[in-house]
């Protein structure tokens, strides 16, 4: 079938390619424009999927970017939740377009709550979930669920873990017992954790150490993060991935898996009444257990700005970014997330932001420009610009300019005009991610496992629409702070000689 | 205004009467396909959905990067990022504002068979959409400084490309198995010929290629086939009828047997390889699909997973596809796997093939696939933006109307027999060109053969 788009070597195995291409397709920006640490921000999956890895972009972004809007206030998708006897929390999203469901369990757990010098362990566990259970055979969940006629993946972040099926709306008993079994009786074999742990190692050779720009990236999430282990790599380091036993993930699956450390969201053609009584039925035999409580390492004060400069072989063009320290949708004091929201989009979301016009259009000096925030987290988040040279330009004159522009900003202010168009973006995404179920699902998912509740997602556009001009400016000041970032430049390697 | 409903129900109640034992029940969805003729005689096939306030448009004029002019590859590549950059009145700036202040989604790409399209609007801001829409198709104003500031982001996206494992092992691959023909170059373009282009080419690819006996239009959403009637004249009305004619010749990939290297420093070598396919015309179409399927298509349902991924850990991801382009039928795979371990994932790869090629399937392997492909198909059918497409690619592809009512039934229809018989004709691993990108040991180039 025709796709979108359908390079040669399409489908899997392209997943940066997709990235890329679905950041075009939303914001009109050319695919080789992304920014350049997108990896570390997206959830890690199980294996290759092309589709699914946008619809999570999208999903992710919606989250990131802010939450939008409806006619009726407060019931912006009109989710309904529930929470079973075990604390097993439910959020049903009823859509009755097409017999389908997507069905998903979320865990509040990911890389952040990992021991330390285990890094990526909760990835690696997200892998042995596959391996069955007392009655199911290591590698048949998947292949049920494809007889069945439903595809299936995992993913897991800094802060969730998360488990998912497209399935008939028929299946939906089967899978929810297939998921339910494996969130308190996965079995899997010494040979099979070691013959795993090699694919692991593989998938980190793919996306971080075969690309420049992923070991880049990960080395500025290190430099950001003093204390909190978000400054780690989702995936784990590599020789903490070689580190890893039979009973570290053992004993990860045994800590955090349990139904009042998950939340389970179906999206699709169902009702509230008629998954009460299938939650119940599997889920809800499960018994409760404890679940430490989610503390992980505060960040001391950031006195001393920070560069990262790193030279490769595999450097083309030049890259330059900077992260900034900013508070999260949980951790902020007064609505600043949601400013921080508008700002991104203002400042560096496509081809009018403020960004590109001054760095890319008008002085010429940059081939792309933007910033993103991503505000959908447990704790303190980053709040990124970047921008590659144009030819010819070096990086001291490329932040030189985005200095002022940032310098501009604080001093100044948004405008109401900028305002109000990104006011209408971020709520028309609540109007289009309702084309997609997978989507709809995420939305909670990341918000709900970063500490947010149901009527929290659905006033969200409420929150959007209050934000002032004022707003958007104190936000600025509070995180565009040079003591608390990190600025990183990636060069061609011949560049270290001179 | 002519309007042509066909009334199409989803497949998955037959799917479930075919399928295995696992499957016991089934629902039923109804999508509606509508040939709509505008007023001004302009096609479209519309599904109609009326819950979420929108609509998702894709459309596609035949022609694409394979009918860049030598010397100016990348000419597509280039309008389909310049085309929005101003348009009638509107200044590049102007244009992108009137875009974002309305929130509409529109975006253009340039495929090797196809120029497309997509575009995504709330319902009540659809007449502007439309309207611009209308602009960028029918006056893009190609400014120089516009056109220059596009180029250079193509440029500085085609040198990384060099310094991308990805990107330079399609691009080898390409360029190995075409050498006489456009498949053979990037459809991105490439560095002289993007740099050779200008607005006098951009402005001549406009008034030949975007035209309207070249054009196919999916649209899926908030509209009524009245309303979206008046909306194509808008959008379309102005283009003209036809363009020059062309003629690409129809080509086999060489079937080489090579084995290319290229070196670069990387821990892991990303690897792909290829041989003649069937084009999506080609009655055994449905036969090489689910032979795939079975093959390196399927996920961890796949041989190729479970032999490279599952028992031995050799790779995250390991997969097979059918590409059928226009004038050629290609059946692609591809491996990342370190470096140390290139040579044996190799040696497990050709084994399943000729496993496939010498034993074909089982039947309970056939009927899980066939459960699978059946099954899954309403599930790829529940975004308008899916739908949309699809409803593109089926006019592209000449598949009828009414394919999406049948379209399972052609899948049911394959037997054991028939993959036997295609596997032994089709697959060839000697045959197979590959390229190696990276820093493999024990594996060396081998010449043509």
């Amino acid at each position: 079938m025709t796709r979108r788009r359908e390079p040669l070597f399409g489908g899997a195995g392209r997943p940066i390619l997709t990235e890329r291409l679905a950041r075009a397709l939303r914001t009109g920006e050319r695919p080789d424009s992304p920014p350049i640490d997108w990896i570390v921000l997206m959830p890690f999956f199980r294996h290759f999927a092309p589709r699914e890895l946008g619809l999570a972009i999208a999903g992710f972004l919606f989250a990131a970017f802010a939450t939008p809007v409806s006619a009726e206030p407060g019931k912006t998708f009109g989710a309904e939740t529930f929470t079973l006897d075990n604390g097993m929390q439910v959020v049903v999203i009823s859509n009755h377009r097409a017999p389908v469901v997507h069905h998903a369990v979320w865990y509040r757990v990911g890389a952040a709550d990992e021991p330390p010098g285990k890094s990526g362990i909760a990835h690696m566990l997200e892998h042995l979930m596959f391996k069955g259970t007392d009655t199911i055979a290591a590698g048949e969940f998947s292949k049920i669920v494809a007889r069945n006629g439903g595809s299936d993946n995992a993913f897991t972040s800094q802060d969730y873990t998360g488990y998912f099926q497209n399935i008939s709306a028929d299946r939906l008993p089967l899978v929810m017992e297939m998921e339910a079994d494996r969130m308190s009786n996965l079995e899997f074999s010494e040979q099979d954790f070691l013959t795993e742990r090699e694919v692991v190692l593989e998938e980190r050779r793919s996306r971080t150490d075969n690309r420049a720009q992923g070991q880049f990236s990960e080395q500025i999430g290190a430099a950001q993060y003093l204390s909190h282990p978000y400054g780690l790599p989702v995936i784990g380091w590599e020789h903490e991935i070689r580190g890893y036993t039979y009973d570290d993930s053992l004993n990860f699956y045994r800590r955090f898996y349990a139904p009042n450390n998950a939340i389970l969201i179906v999206a699709g053609d169902i009702t509230a009444d008629a998954l009460r009584p299938l939650a119940e039925d599997t889920y809800g035999r499960i018994p409760a257990a404890e679940v430490p409580p989610r503390i992980r390492p505060a960040e001391p004060p950031q006195l001393a700005a920070r560069r990262v400069v790193m030279y490769d072989a595999r450097v083309a063009n030049p890259e330059w970014m900077r992260s900034y320290l900013a508070p999260s949708y949980r951790t902020d004091e007064d609505h600043q997330a949601v400013a921080l929201d508008i700002l991104s989009t203002i400042l560096g979301n496509g081809p009018t932001s403020r960004l590109y016009q001054s760095l890319v259009v008008d002085r010429q000096i940059a081939t792309s420009a933007g910033a993103y925030y991503s505000g959908g987290s447990y704790d303190d988040t980053r709040f990124v610009v970047y921008a590659r040279p144009r030819p010819g330009v070096d990086l001291e004159a490329l932040e030189t300019a985005i200095d002022e522009e940032l310098a501009k900003l604080i001093e100044e202010g948004v405008t109401e005009e900028e305002l109000e168009r990104a006011k209408f973006g971020i709520q028309s995404l609540a109007v289009y991610s309702r084309d997609n179920l997978s989507t709809l699902a995420r939305i909670f998912g990341v918000a709900l496992t970063s500490g947010a509740t149901v009527e929290d997602i659905e006033r969200w556009p409420d929150l959007v629409e209050a934000v002032t001009p004022d707003d958007v400016l104190a936000a600025a000041r509070l995180v565009l702070v040079e003591r608390q970032s990190v600025t990183g430049m990636l060069l061609p390697e011949e560049e270290e000689a001179s | 205004m002519t309007v042509v409903k066909t009334r199409r129900f989803s497949p998955l109640l037959a799917v479930i009467a075919f399928g295995c034992l696992l499957i016991a029940g089934g629902a039923k969805a109804a999508v509606e396909v509508q040939r709509v003729v505008s007023p001004g005689g302009i096609e479209a096939w519309l599904v109609e959905e009326h819950t979420v306030p929108f609509l998702s448009m894709r459309f596609a004029f035949r022609g694409g990067a394979k009918l860049d002019p030598a010397g100016k590859e990348g000419l597509a590549e280039l309008a389909s990022g310049t085309l929005n950059e101003g348009a009638g009145d509107l200044d590049a700036l102007a244009y992108q504002k009137a875009i974002d202040d309305n929130a509409i989604r529109l975006g253009f790409d340039a495929g090797m068979d196809e120029f497309g399209g997509t575009m995504e609007t709330l319902t009540e801001r659809r007449d502007k959409a439309f309207e611009l829409l209308a602009l960028a198709l029918t006056d893009p104003t190609f400014d120089q400084g516009a056109v220059d500031r596009v180029r250079g982001q193509l440029l500085s996206g085609l040198e990384r490309d060099t310094k991308n494992p990805n990107a330079v092992a399609q691009k080898l691959w390409q360029r190995t198995v075409f050498p006489n023909h456009p498949y053979g170059r990037p459809a991105s373009g490439t560095i002289e010929g993007v740099t050779a282009i200008t607005t006098d080419d951009l402005h001549q690819f406009v008034r030949d290629r975007l035209t309207r006996d070249a054009l196919v239009i999916g649209v899926a959403g908030d509209v009524t086939a009245e309303e979206l009637g008046e909306l194509l004249d808008r959008a379309f009305g102005g283009l003209p009828e036809s363009g020059p004619p062309f003629e690409v010749a129809e080509v086999a990939p060489a079937a080489s047997g090579a084995v290319l290297i290229e070196r670069m420093p990387q821990p892991q070598s990303v690897v792909v390889w290829g041989q003649r396919g069937v084009k999506r015309t080609d009655p055994d179409f449905y036969t090489a699909y689910v032979m795939n399927h079975i093959l390196g298509g399927g996920g961890f349902s796949s041989r190729l997973t479970e032999e490279v991924r599952e028992k031995r850990g050799l790779a995250y991801g390991v997969y097979s596809y059918l590409a059928p382009r226009d004038h050629a039928g290609l059946f692609l795979g591809g491996v990342a796997t370190q470096n140390e371990r290139v040579a044996e994932s190799l040696e497990v790869i050709r084994a399943e093939y000729a496993r496939l090629r010498d034993e074909g399937v089982s039947e309970q392997e056939l009927a899980d696939a066939k459960t699978y492909i059946t099954g899954s198909f309403p599930l790829t059918l529940d975004s308008n933006a899916e739908i949309a497409s699809r409803l593109v690619g089926m006019q592209i592809t000449e598949l009828g109307i009414d394919y999406l009512e049948h379209r399972n039934q052609l899948i049911e229809n394959v037997t054991v027999e028939d993959i036997k018989r295609l596997a032994g004709d089709l697959i060839d691993p000697n045959s197979f060109t590959v390229v190696v990108v990276g820093d493999p040991v024990a594996i060396e180039p081998t010449a043509a053969r």
